[in-house]
């Protein structure tokens, strides 16, 4: 069993997933954050890899993410930090970017060294499905990498169904709304998430969308195995700076402890 | 081996390049474009609204004109094919004319397109306007600047245009944005990309709006010079819309020479560039696989040419295939010898043309034409729109005096 599954093995609901972008707000925040994040109760590690072009994301994870790049964040800076990952977290962490970086990087290669730091899966919003059934699927099973696809309110049954054939370790429920990083109307998000569970599918469900306090946690967990604070926690680096206290005052704030 | 150019696979590859590269969040939009572009577009309702509005409202057939003076100057023929007559100044509204139509029979209501010179922008918001639609251009701020008229003119017609401020401030940037404006607005908008680039279906579909150049190249050279095909063809290339519609009908025939001129910047190993060939590698960008310029780790880098329009570090993924197949010519002009060439065609035809549009004229020089070649020039746009910067080289060449 991986990482990943083990977690929702032992937990299915109210699991806190927090992202951060690698690199910010310093070159070098990236281990020490991981290691708070965890110490403070977040139950998995999202860490985005900084991209020139993220269009699925909003303003706050785009500026987050040049000012990574201006840092010198890099993937192989990344890995090079990562390095020292297993000796401090024991928590499931992810890996999330766009298919361009990684390409350059190299797919095999990157499969390879993010199993070898004890990375748990992969996101990556813009890979083909068809591609993904093509060409990256055995590499990513080679490295015992859970690579987590997107859902959203658009996504047909059918479609979902195929995403979550695809995926493993949990299916990543977003919304239309989910680059601007501001909230929706809850009662559209309901149903939306009503409708997943109807499906019954193997795959636990975290929603990626709007959350940013204790309220909006419970409700989105109301429906999912748990939920992805992105922009929010970004935000508040940004405000508050990336210290122990700060991190551990919003993580517990969330998960209303 | 025959291998078809013009179209691609089921997939949306033109040989390894092409694909939909998308995040969910698109999906459905893209899916129901996928499913539908062709159906719609063979349907014989839309077939002859869009032909008459070609012909009475943008203005086509547009003329394949002899230019007698250049030609002198070669020892050769070389025909022009004047897309800056169309209504808006260049082919750009060929395509805008086509996705509208379309976006309509789609049931949408909002328009949405990114543009860099300001043509796709202006095209959009005119066709827009004729068809009583909501239009929001997204552009660059830095391309907001260089390009003033446009902005008003797209302000006149009654768009909305909303600047993009981040990385570089120009196409790519904006195009991000529009992108995003999708994500956010999943059912009423449609996008209407102006060239051949993003996800599959647009690189086809666009091209297939184009394609009306290529079409008529044919039928004027037989008609009027008595013969079916150029020796080549000649076009500018940014993101390729113009040339992909030029080249369109002659692609799958070998006979036919052609030739891609990309933006050199300040040349194309200053690091001042948009020679895309020359400098990208296979990447993904905008949702399609093709060649990006990029740096080792994979950021998409900031490019550089005179002309906004040719000022974009992609380029189309059936021009990546023309160019890793051999089976298109990619050759580049300098900012400087573009508008050198602005000048000399200005002055030997009577014609200001575009600055994107200039260079395909600034590598005539370099090239070998004999005497009973008939060359076909997509003239794709005029200079209106580039008058301050044509204004500050006149300055420049009176304190010179």
């Amino acid at each position: 069993m991986s990482r990943i599954q083990t977690l929702f093995h032992r937990k299915n609901t109210r699991v806190l997933n927090i992202y951060f972008t690698a690199g910010y707000p310093e070159l070098n925040s990236t281990l020490a954050i991981i290691a708070q994040l965890e110490k403070s109760g977040a139950d998995v590690i999202e860490i985005g890899m900084p991209y020139s072009d993220p269009i699925a994301d909003g303003p706050v994870i785009q500026q987050s993410s040049a000012k990574a790049l201006q840092n010198g964040m890099s993937i192989e800076v990344l890995f090079t930090q990562l390095s020292e990952l297993r000796s401090l977290c024991s928590i499931p962490v992810v890996l999330m970017g766009y298919m361009n970086p990684v390409l350059q990087y190299g797919f095999e290669k990157f499969c390879e060294q993010a199993s070898k730091v004890g990375i748990d899966g992969i996101i990556l919003p813009d890979m083909p499905v068809i591609e993904f059934e093509r060409v990256y699927s055995p590499v990513l099973k080679k490295y015992g990498l859970d690579m987590i696809f997107l859902v959203t309110p658009e996504t047909s049954e059918q479609r979902v169904r195929l995403l979550n054939q695809c995926s493993s370790g949990f299916l990543y429920a977003v919304s239309s709304s989910s680059t601007t990083g501001k909230d929706k109307d809850f009662s559209k998000v309901e149903q939306y998430l009503e409708r997943l569970l109807s499906y019954r599918l193997h795959n636990p469900i975290l929603v990626g969308f709007g959350i940013h306090n204790a309220a909006t946690f419970t409700a989105a967990t109301k429906y999912a195995q748990g939920a992805i604070v992105g922009s929010a926690f970004i935000k508040w680096l940004d405000e508050k700076g990336a210290t122990t206290e700060s991190i551990d005052h919003f993580v517990k704030n969330i998960k209303g402890v | 081996m025959h291998t078809q150019f013009s179209v691609p696979d089921a997939d949306g590859y033109y040989g390894e390049f092409g694909g939909a590269y998308i995040p969910e969040m698109l999906f459905q939009n893209v899916e129901q474009l996928r499913t539908q572009y062709r159906l719609i577009m063979e349907e014989e309702s839309f077939q002859k609204e869009f032909n008459a509005l070609l012909k009475d409202y943008v203005g086509r057939p547009t003329p394949l004109f002899h230019a007698k003076r250049l030609s002198e100057k070669y020892a050769t023929t070389i025909l022009l094919k004047r897309e800056d007559l169309c209504h808006t100044g260049a082919h750009k509204i060929n395509n805008t004319v086509g996705q509208v139509l379309l976006a309509q029979r789609l049931g949408k209501k909002r328009i949405i397109a990114e543009t860099g010179a300001g043509q796709h922008g202006v095209a959009t918001a005119t066709v827009c306007a004729l068809k009583g639609l909501e239009c929001i251009v997204y552009m660059g701020e830095k391309d907001m600047q260089r390009q003033e008229p446009n902005v008003a003119r797209m302000r006149m017609l009654g768009a909305t245009v909303i600047p993009a401020t981040s990385g570089s401030k120009t196409l790519k940037d904006a195009t991000n944005e529009a992108i995003r404006d999708w994500i956010n607005n999943p059912v009423d908008t449609h996008y209407i990309i102006g060239s051949v680039v993003g996800p599959h279906p647009y690189p086809d579909m666009v091209a297939r709006f184009q394609s009306i150049i290529s079409k008529e190249i044919q039928d004027q050279l037989l008609n009027e010079y008595g013969v079916d095909k150029p020796t080549r063809v000649m076009a500018c290339v940014g993101g390729g819309s113009n040339a992909a519609g030029a080249f369109y009908h002659f692609l799958d025939d070998s006979e036919v020479e052609i030739v891609a001129v990309e933006a050199a910047g300040h040349g194309v190993h200053s690091g001042m560039s948009a020679a895309t060939t020359q400098l990208g590698v296979t990447g993904v960008l905008h949702g399609s696989k093709s060649i990006v310029m990029q740096t080792s780790d994979g950021q998409v880098v900031e490019p550089h040419s005179i002309s906004a329009g040719l000022d974009y570090p992609g380029i189309g993924p059936l021009h990546a295939h023309l160019f890793n197949s051999g089976r298109g010519i990619f050759i580049n002009a300098t900012d400087e010898e573009a508008m050198k060439a602005a000048f000399e065609i200005s002055q030997l035809e009577g014609i200001i043309p575009a600055l994107e549009t200039a260079h395909a004229f600034a590598v005539l020089n370099d090239m070998k034409f004999d005497p009973s070649d008939i060359t076909v020039i997509c003239l794709s746009g005029r200079g209106d729109k580039d008058l301050s910067t044509y204004m500050a080289e006149l300055k420049k060449q009176v304190d010179h005096e």
